[in-house]
């Protein structure tokens, strides 16, 4: 089995010692909100996902981590992992001593032995990171709605964020691990995804699975854009695709509950890591990925890897050329594997899907399978409706 | 030297092995044998390491999986 990032699976649960004893002084800590991506963080951290990170980054990891993609021992990790807070709050916390850590609804979800209190610098976070400072570029924008302050320390995980959906398609990598032996799998390539499976993902799924024993298709379910297509209709999508169109015997569908930070290449790397931990010895990275708008060059997140050494970073990355299905070939391909001209190629641009799907438009076959296409077809109907209501 | 324990294998076994090693570069077969074994030994403990699970903990998980149709 792969070793986790780091070589060590992190596990930040309080035993139930632990957790009696810091239930009994919850009261009088200190107290600190998270939004819903630090929440998530911290369940991410907690479960390993996160390995070899135990807490919030402190100063020294941050700007490594931001300047370089690697943590100061050279270890790669392209993504802050920081605790925000306005000044004013921190101005109440004392570092040595820990913190009550509160999801938005309120819930104590764990604590912080902090060690450090420290202010970023934003902008060069943004473009050292997200490669942009536009206040249009989603990552950014949090940025600039986080607080200016970041918390550094280890965590415990006290009680995990609840799930209302979904609970019996999360796995923790404990859990994938124990799964992928159990199964027999030695290899398993991971497909990340936070939009609905479409032929060519199924494509570059499928070319996957012929080289690996398994593949997880592993969704993001955590906090994403308003206008990505709701975690729920796309658990839909992917539970209809598998049942019709996959082999289960090598296949697993599981969630991943992190929060996209839609940093393009920086975040492929860091979607890979993740997988690492996991279990996966395989990671799938396509056109664009974890991009928004223009960005990033279509190819970004392949190039970056280029960085480190492939022992660095320990699963291996699968790069795929964008795919299509291709009239003349009568197949599906990639840019890669086919001759023919762009007007024998089947693709619809992310707008143009939402267009046909509002105007309850049939989309092509070879485009996406007519389950799916059904699918999205209802959700976008009735979401017209209730606009129009 | 560090210390060192005999294992007995099967005479036969021990023939084939000295056989194996007769002009690869190895001295003996009980070099050949510990490399194959540290080879082995390597590729399994990351698993051991990595999971740190308790036999009770692999339970509840194999047992978890089970119920959601993992296993």
């Amino acid at each position: 089995m792969i070793k986790a990032h780091g070589g060590r699976l992190v596990d930040r649960f309080a035993s139930a010692t632990e957790r009696t004893q810091w239930l009994d002084q919850a009261d009088t800590l200190p107290v600190v909100t998270m939004n819903r991506r630090e929440t998530s963080d911290l369940e991410m951290i907690a479960t390993g996902a996160m390995s070899p990170l135990e807490g919030f980054m402190g100063r020294e990891d941050y700007e490594h981590v931001c300047a370089h993609g690697r943590f100061p021992g050279g270890l790669p990790w392209t993504i802050p992992i920081t605790l925000a807070v306005d000044s004013a709050n921190a101005d109440d916390l004392e570092i040595g001593s820990p913190v009550a850590l509160k999801g938005p609804d309120g819930t104590l979800h764990g604590v912080l032995e902090l060690a450090e209190i420290y202010r970023p610098d934003k902008e060069r976070e943004a473009l050292q990171v997200l490669r942009t400072t536009d206040d249009a570029h989603p990552g950014v924008a949090y940025l600039r709605s986080s607080g200016d302050t970041y918390l550094g320390g280890r965590i415990t995980l006290l009680e995990r964020p609840h799930h209302a959906r979904f609970e019996s398609s999360r796995l923790d990598p404990r859990e994938t691990r124990v799964l992928f032996k159990a199964k027999g799998w030695d290899s398993v390539a991971a497909f990340q995804t936070r939009n609905p499976i479409h032929r060519a993902h199924e494509y570059l799924q499928k070319c996957a699975l012929e080289l690996v024993d398994a593949l997880l298709i592993h969704p993001i379910m955590g906090e994403t854009k308003s206008d990505d297509i709701p975690a729920e209709v796309r658990l839909e999508c992917y539970q209809t695709l598998l049942r019709n169109y996959y082999p289960t015997a090598r296949v697993a569908m599981s969630i991943l509950p992190a929060a996209m930070r839609y940093a393009g290449p920086r975040e492929a790397v860091f979607h890979a890591l993740v997988r690492k931990n996991y279990g996966c010895t395989h990671f799938i990275v396509g056109r664009d990925h974890a991009g928004v708008g223009g960005y990033y060059g279509t190819y970004d997140a392949h190039t970056i890897f280029q960085e480190f050494e492939a022992l660095e970073i320990g699963i291996t990355p699968l790069f795929f050329d964008h795919a299509f299905y291709c009239h003349s070939c009568q197949n599906m391909a990639s840019q890669k594997t086919c001759p023919h001209d762009k007007e024998q190629h089947v693709f619809l641009s992310g707008t143009k899907i939402r267009d046909m799907l509002a105007r309850g438009e049939e989309l092509p076959a070879e485009f996406t399978r007519p389950e799916v296409a059904e699918i999205l077809r209802r959700h976008y109907q009735e979401s017209t409706a209730d606009t129009i209501a | 030297m560090p210390d060192r324990v005999s294992i007995k294998i099967p005479r036969p076994l021990y023939n084939r092995l000295q056989r194996v090693i007769d002009g690869s570069g190895f001295s003996s077969a009980t070099d050949f044998i510990v490399f194959v074994l540290r080879d082995l030994v390597g590729s399994l403990e990351p698993e051991a390491s990595s999971s740190d699970l308790s036999p009770d903990e692999l339970v509840a998980i194999r047992k978890k999986l089970e119920n959601l149709g993992y296993l």
